[in-house]
């Protein structure tokens, strides 16, 4: 036998750089840097070069002056005088205001043909399916601008109005809504004196009902009772709020749209771009939803529903306390990302006209600035911070349903 | 004691009856009906639903499908020969089949040459795409980009040949050094290839007229013709550089991973459409001044890296699904890092991601269409532009973007049909 000895301390050559897995690394990377710093130096380079030859200076200057363009969509008051930089403002609220309209009625739309797929009913799970498949299969630019055209089919506002002695061919539905080709007209509400007072009873009632589940919740829990609920939840949401609003003598009241000459006046109106993209985005990732609630049931075994059965739950419970809780584990990570691609999907509402952050800031600003290298920088910067804060709030959610190993 | 009975009871069957037809209600039609459409109140409300629904859609479309006017030369013949009723014009569509099909620019004496290298498409992706196919059909895929380059954008053909050349030569310089270092390989395998290229370059130059076909310079492509170009080009040249980009971000080296990070991140946070911009209008700042790269070159850069980011997740969710023996395993057989990824890391997560990668795929084709924003003139922005445009056929949405759809439909579902035939494959393997 040997003595097993330290292997002799070699001197540092050349060629550990390359042989040696401790260095090798290094030398890796190292190499990977210059290349890095030289590429990033060509393109720089070249774009001061580039930009020099036209005479131009990066500068953020043009977000200060009259946009000089009109939007027809606006959540906050904006005109043609406004700045650049409020129109962009006005672009990203619009994104944002689509993108949250698409995902709740997505998620609404892609959970019923999600569960009426799985259906036993053969035509329904039939029905589904084609219409799955058909949203999944074709492009959604297609689908905005189909969807876009059917909605053009909608009568013109002048069909609401009376011409003399001749009745309007269209009543208001409920006195109030007016779907046209240009717009949906709803009531706007009228905030009075007294009014905040009526929304912060609503908004205490609906905490109320919050903690009487809850404590229903905790007496069934520890003392084994049931305390209803269904009941007085109707009655604290309604009832304490009316009260109020009457009480205070109507502080709301709605602001009905009314015909003019050629169109509607007052009221809240929602423009036909609007419609159009929110419907489309709606159904498009609502068959891409579908598919995930699809897999989601479908990965919970159903020894699960036969274990609940065999403890008496009633069907209802079963889904609400066992198979619901596994598959959305399932579901829900995927659903964030079709969020996500909800709002990146949004951007082409440039297709309909829509006027969103990229039709904004990265259409008619950049063709009226030639400030196409800010612009776009802008517009990246903005997607970039949803997408990021997206990805953020979904790893905290996935660590926090993540299966507690012991 | 069976003759006592026989004795004591008047009649004793000896036959056995035959089995008595279930009750109408359990059987046949009537069964299925009822388990199927009409199990309880609930159903049987939606099947009602249903059978509506599809009733109107039925009697809406019938008619315009029947009537269609197939032959016509504007909108307004159309309406003429229809006379009143309800019927299609599906005249635009032959009418403008080439342009649908070719964009408007292409010349029309070589249609004949995308035709043919659609057809060849099939050709060289079918070994890909069946594994049961000899395996030597792999050159004919490896032969198909340059032929297809060839077709579709004209020229002699001394340049695809001096690009086969090229890598034939990289490639013999490659397998050359690899047994000592994959990275001395690939270095000597692209100095090879370089100097062929280089000198390759003369040749062309000179034998410019050697077996040319009529040039087609790439802002006359369109029509579905664009989309399929895109379609196929971004999604293999993402590939390689997705496979990178994964094994970069699972590497230990902290430059080159936050390098792949970075870019991966990025690319995914932003939509198509904002790097459709920036190869519009804000690539060319960055290219080297005097440069001339025409809009399908840029577009194709900026979507091919749109594509590697995303297949580089779905390849980072392949290694990731890899079990950490197969890692130890390579290492203790002693291999280095390039050898044990080429030969025991990703030919099995590559297996394992295929139905993702489809799924980008499918993705990658539909978001062609986006080119249109940026007024490229293909199926979509052809429809939009000078179709809808033209004072002959404007007004005819439906015929149009119908078909748009069912194109894309088609090929779409036949594609997920695949990826789920794989799947089902797949499964029935070792895993």
């Amino acid at each position: 036998m040997t003595a097993v000895t330290d292997a002799p301390k070699q001197s540092f050559q050349l060629s550990m750089l390359i042989n040696d897995t401790r260095y090798r690394g290094l030398t890796f990377q190292f190499i990977a840097l210059v290349l890095l710093v030289f590429a990033i130096g060509y393109l720089v380079n070249n774009l001061i070069t580039n930009l020099d030859d036209q005479g131009v200076v990066l500068s953020y200057e043009f977000l200060g002056q009259p946009a000089g363009y009109d939007i027809n969509q606006t959540l906050v008051p904006y005109t043609s005088q406004s700045t650049h930089l409020r129109a962009a403002v006005v672009g990203v609220l619009n994104t944002l205001l689509v993108a949250f309209l698409a995902c709740a009625t997505a998620t609404v739309l892609g959970v019923f043909a999600g569960v009426l797929r799985l259906s036993k009913n053969w035509l329904i799970a039939k029905l589904m399916a084609i219409y799955v498949e058909a949203f999944r299969n074709v492009p959604v630019l297609i689908w905005i601008i189909i969807i876009n055209t059917i909605v053009t089919i909608l009568p013109a506002p002048a069909a609401y109005r009376a011409r003399g002695d001749t009745p309007a061919d269209l009543e208001l539905l409920f006195g109030g809504i007016a779907f046209t080709n240009r717009a949906v007209y709803v009531p706007a509400p009228v905030w009075g004196p007294g009014s905040g007072i009526v929304v912060a009873v609503f908004l205490l009632s609906i905490a109320a009902i919050f903690f009487l589940r809850r404590y229903a919740t905790k007496q069934l829990y520890d003392h084994g009772r049931v305390v209803p609920t269904l009941w007085p939840s109707i009655g604290i949401f309604f009832l304490p709020t009316l009260l109020i609003f009457f009480l205070l003598g109507r502080p709301i009241g709605l602001d009905v749209p009314t015909i003019e000459r050629f169109n509607f006046d007052g009221g809240l109106q929602i423009q036909r771009p609007l419609i159009a993209l929110w419907l489309a985005l709606s159904v498009y990732t609502g068959a891409f939803i579908a598919e995930n609630v699809r897999a989601g049931i479908l990965a919970v075994s159903k020894g699960q529903t036969e274990a609940s059965a065999a403890l008496g739950l009633r069907p209802g419970r079963i889904m609400s306390l066992v198979i619901l809780p596994q598959a959305l584990r399932v579901i829900i990570p995927p659903m964030i990302s079709h969020y996500l691609n909800i709002t990146k999907n949004s951007s082409l509402a440039i297709a309909v006209g829509y006027a969103d952050i990229t039709a904004t800031l990265g259409g008619i600003t950049l063709n009226q600035t030639g400030r196409a290298i800010e612009c776009i920088l802008l517009l990246m910067l903005f997607y970039l911070t949803i997408s990021l804060s997206i990805s953020a709030v979904m790893n905290v959610y996935n660590n926090s349903v993540r299966l507690k190993e012991r | 004691m069976s003759d006592t009975h026989a004795r004591s009871v008047a009649f004793v069957r000896k036959e056995e009856i035959p089995p008595a037809p279930p009750p109408a209600s359990q059987a046949g039609v009537v069964m299925w009906l009822r388990e199927n459409l009409f199990s309880n109140w609930f159903n049987s409300i939606l099947t009602v639903l249903g059978i509506l629904a599809v009733y109107y859609l039925v009697i809406w479309l019938t008619p315009w499908l029947a009537n269609g006017v197939w032959d016509a030369d504007s909108l307004s013949e159309c309406r003429e020969i229809l006379d009143g009723t309800r019927g299609a014009c599906f005249a635009v569509l032959t009418e403008r089949w080439n342009q649908l099909l070719f964009g408007f620019g292409y010349p029309s004496d070589a249609y004949w040459r995308p035709a043919l290298a659609f057809v060849l498409l099939f050709g060289a992706v079918a070994p890909i795409l069946f594994s049961d196919l000899p395996r030597r059909l792999l050159i004919l895929t490896a032969l198909y980009p340059f032929v297809a380059y060839w077709l579709i954008w004209g020229g002699t053909i001394v340049v695809p040949i001096v690009a086969i050349l090229g890598f034939v030569a990289g490639y013999v310089a490659y397998s050359q050094v690899v047994d000592r270092s994959f990275a001395g390989g690939a270095l000597a395998g692209i100095a090879a290839a370089a100097v062929v290229w280089w000198l390759g370059g003369f040749i062309s130059d000179e034998a410019s007229g050697f077996l040319a076909l009529s040039e087609v310079p790439s802002r006359d492509m369109g029509g579905f013709m664009l989309n399929m170009i895109l379609g196929t080009v971004c999604v293999s040249l993402s590939l390689p550089i997705g496979i990178v980009l994964a094994l970069g971000r699972q590497s230990k080296l902290p430059i080159i991973k936050g390098f792949c990070v970075v870019f991966i991140e990025f690319v995914r946070g932003v939509p198509l459409i904002t790097l459709l911009f920036v190869a519009n209008v804000v690539l060319a700042y960055f290219l080297p001044p005097g440069s001339n790269f025409d809009l399908i070159l840029r577009v194709i850069i900026m979507i091919t890296m749109f594509a590697s980011a995303y297949i580089a997740e779905v390849i980072r969710g392949g290694l990731a699904a890899l079990p950490r023996g197969q890692y130890e395993a390579a290492d203790s057989l002693g291999l280095d890092y390039a050898q044990a990824m080429r030969l025991i890391i990703l030919p099995q997560a590559l297996k394992i991601s295929i139905p993702g990668i489809v799924n980008v795929a499918v993705g990658l084709f539909k978001d062609t269409t986006l080119v249109s924003i940026i007024s490229m003139f293909d199926l979509v922005g052809l429809i939009r532009g000078p179709i809808l445009a033209s004072t002959d056929w404007n007004g005819v949405y439906w015929e149009l973007w119908g078909f748009a759809a069912l194109l894309f439909f088609v090929i779409c579902y036949g594609i997920s049909q695949y990826s789920q035939w794989l799947e089902r494959r797949l499964t029935t393997d070792q895993r």
